[in-house]
């Protein structure tokens, strides 16, 4: 199968990006992995979202919104299979990070890095208050909400975009 | 529709997705049961979602389902209804029937208990017979009952009720009998004022009015008087109530008589049961009264001849007469029998042709009216 089924192209004028299986396939896996495993041995790895990132990366750079939300979807359903939490949580949050982030990145332009500074910043936000919206509202959950630690990871993870992205744009392919 | 679905490709798929997990999602999510414990398991999210959601459809079926079934257990309760209804008025209508049976049988009981009573004090024989018609005509005042030949009916007998006379027979049939009322313009009767002894002769107007002719206009008759049959026309008993007074004024006819109207004692407009009177007895009937009956040993006692006490005899020893203890003594009650003339019964009233009821009955040679004279002895006071 060509890289050109995972990826549409639609409109003109907009640089849209695709990759290869591989890529779609491993990089998900391999952010969640870190997200889950790696982060027993390095601690600080928790405060940053690896999936969210690479959720927000893939949806901004194909700028399609069903693509954007499937892959949000999977790479959070994996992250709560893997972590062990209830199947969902993660996954609606993500789909919904997923389908926004696709639909910005038709209107703005995310490759500038501090873009994607303020923009993913801003999703990690919006991630952490989905994700209690869902966890309150469904699971009942009473888990309290901590603005530092909320903002001082929602920076970090910005932070962290625009060095992750950087790398990833080098996987792009052109259509 | 094929357009909304493209337009809105997007959030659609956005709301499928979120749908899904929130399902996935539910059905891991277990909701803490607090009415069953702090340790108790909860129920499954997706099962209280399940319920939550089905319970209004499931509560609007039901409740439907009730409003149908009331509807109909309506529908039939009020079929039943009606119908009971239908039968609890058919009931009522046979009940109302039978108690106008019953009323009617009561009253008849009652009418035929004091005809019964009345006829046991009479001393008479009597037959006792139905009113099965009328003439319906108001030239003739006439009525049918269901005794004739046949149960030993014959013409002039007198008809009559507990409360008065009635009439007297015209027409024999075999089975039954044309009677001729007294209010008819033919029929005719002796009668006489129960206070004033006044006779007259009472007769049927145009209008079914009872009148009393033949009473000189200086006699003093007053309304609410009684009258009374005087025996004299040989066809009704003596004594019978007749009527009351109710107007007295000249008989522009028959100057200078007197016209008195009568109200008759029998209510001659309902008649249902009578007596026919088969042989005047010498005994008048109790009129109205509600004395003991007469025993034939009182009667035969009045009807020897008896020693008058020293004040009775008073006055004929007076008279010098020495030999009126021999005599026989009148009956104390001195009555006119119908076959007996007035003098003969002892009494002092003198009689005239019209007192007589000469309309029917034979014609008296000494056409008189007078006031009766008040003597010892008279015997022409009401029956009893």
């Amino acid at each position: 199968m060509s890289p050109a089924a995972v990826s549409v192209t639609s409109r003109e004028g907009i640089e849209v990006h695709q990759f290869g299986w591989p890529t779609s396939i491993g990089i998900p896996l391999l952010a969640v992995f870190v997200q889950v495993f790696v982060s027993k041995w390095l601690g600080f790895i928790k405060i940053f979202d690896f999936p969210l990132l690479v959720t927000i990366f893939f949806a901004v750079a194909r700028r399609r919104p069903i693509p954007g939300l499937i892959t949000g979807a999977a790479i959070g359903t994996l992250q709560d299979v893997f972590a062990g939490s209830l199947i969902g949580l993660n996954g609606m949050a993500n789909t919904m990070i997923g389908y926004l982030a696709s639909s910005l990145g038709v209107r703005i332009d995310v490759d500038n890095p501090g873009s994607r500074f303020l923009m993913t910043l801003s999703f990690c936000l919006v991630h952490r208050f989905l994700y209690m919206v869902i966890d309150r509202g469904l699971v009942g959950a009473n888990e309290p909400w901590y603005w530092t630690h909320t903002l001082v990871s929602a920076v970090a993870n910005g932070l962290m975009a625009v060095v992750l992205f950087a790398g990833l744009d080098k996987l792009k392919e052109r259509p | 529709m094929e357009n909304f679905f493209i337009r809105y490709k997007n959030p659609l798929v956005l709301m499928a997705f979120l749908v899904i997990q929130v399902i996935v999602l539910a059905t891991q999510v277990k909701r803490p049961d607090n009415s069953r414990g702090s340790n108790a398991e909860g129920t499954r999210l997706i099962r209280v979602w399940t319920v939550t959601a089905i319970t209004p459809f499931e509560h609007a079926l039901v409740s439907t389902g009730r409003f149908f079934r009331n509807t109909w257990h309506s529908y039939v309760d009020l079929h039943d209804v009606r119908r009971q209804n239908r039968e609890l008025r058919e009931e009522i209508d046979r009940m109302r029937l039978e108690q106008v049976r019953l009323r009617t049988d009561a009253e008849q009981s009652r009418r035929l208990q004091a005809l019964l009573d009345f006829k046991q004090r009479y001393l008479g024989p009597t037959v006792a017979a139905q009113v099965i018609g009328a003439s319906g005509s108001e030239q003739a005042r006439v009525i049918y009952i269901d005794k004739g030949s046949r149960a030993g009916i014959k013409q002039d007998m007198a008809v009559i009720t507990p409360d008065g006379i009635v009439g007297k027979v015209r027409d024999v049939y075999p089975l039954s009998s044309q009677v001729l009322l007294i209010n008819d313009r033919e029929s005719g009767a002796g009668v006489i004022m129960e206070g004033s002894r006044l006779q007259g002769v009472l007769r049927g107007k145009e209008m079914g009015e009872l009148r009393v002719m033949d009473i000189l206009s200086d006699e003093k008759v007053e309304v609410g008087e009684r009258v009374i049959t005087s025996g004299g026309d040989r066809i009704y008993p003596k004594g019978l109530p007749v009527g009351t007074v109710t107007a007295v004024g000249p008989d522009p006819d028959a100057s200078p008589f007197l016209a008195v109207t009568l109200k008759p004692a029998a209510d001659l407009n309902r008649l249902e049961d009578v007596l026919v009177v088969t042989k005047i007895a010498e005994e008048a009937p109790e009129s109205a009264g509600n004395e003991a009956p007469h025993r034939a040993a009182d009667i035969l006692a009045q009807r020897l001849p008896t020693v008058p006490k020293k004040e009775e005899n008073a006055a004929p020893t007076t008279a010098g007469s020495g030999t009126a203890g021999a005599q026989p003594t009148p009956p104390k009650n001195n009555r006119v029998n119908p076959g007996q003339q007035p003098d003969q019964a002892g009494s002092v009233v003198k009689k005239s042709a019209a007192t007589t009821g000469e309309v029917n009955a034979k014609p008296s040679p000494t056409p008189k009216l007078s006031r009766p004279q008040p003597q010892a002895g008279d015997t022409e006071k009401p029956p009893r």
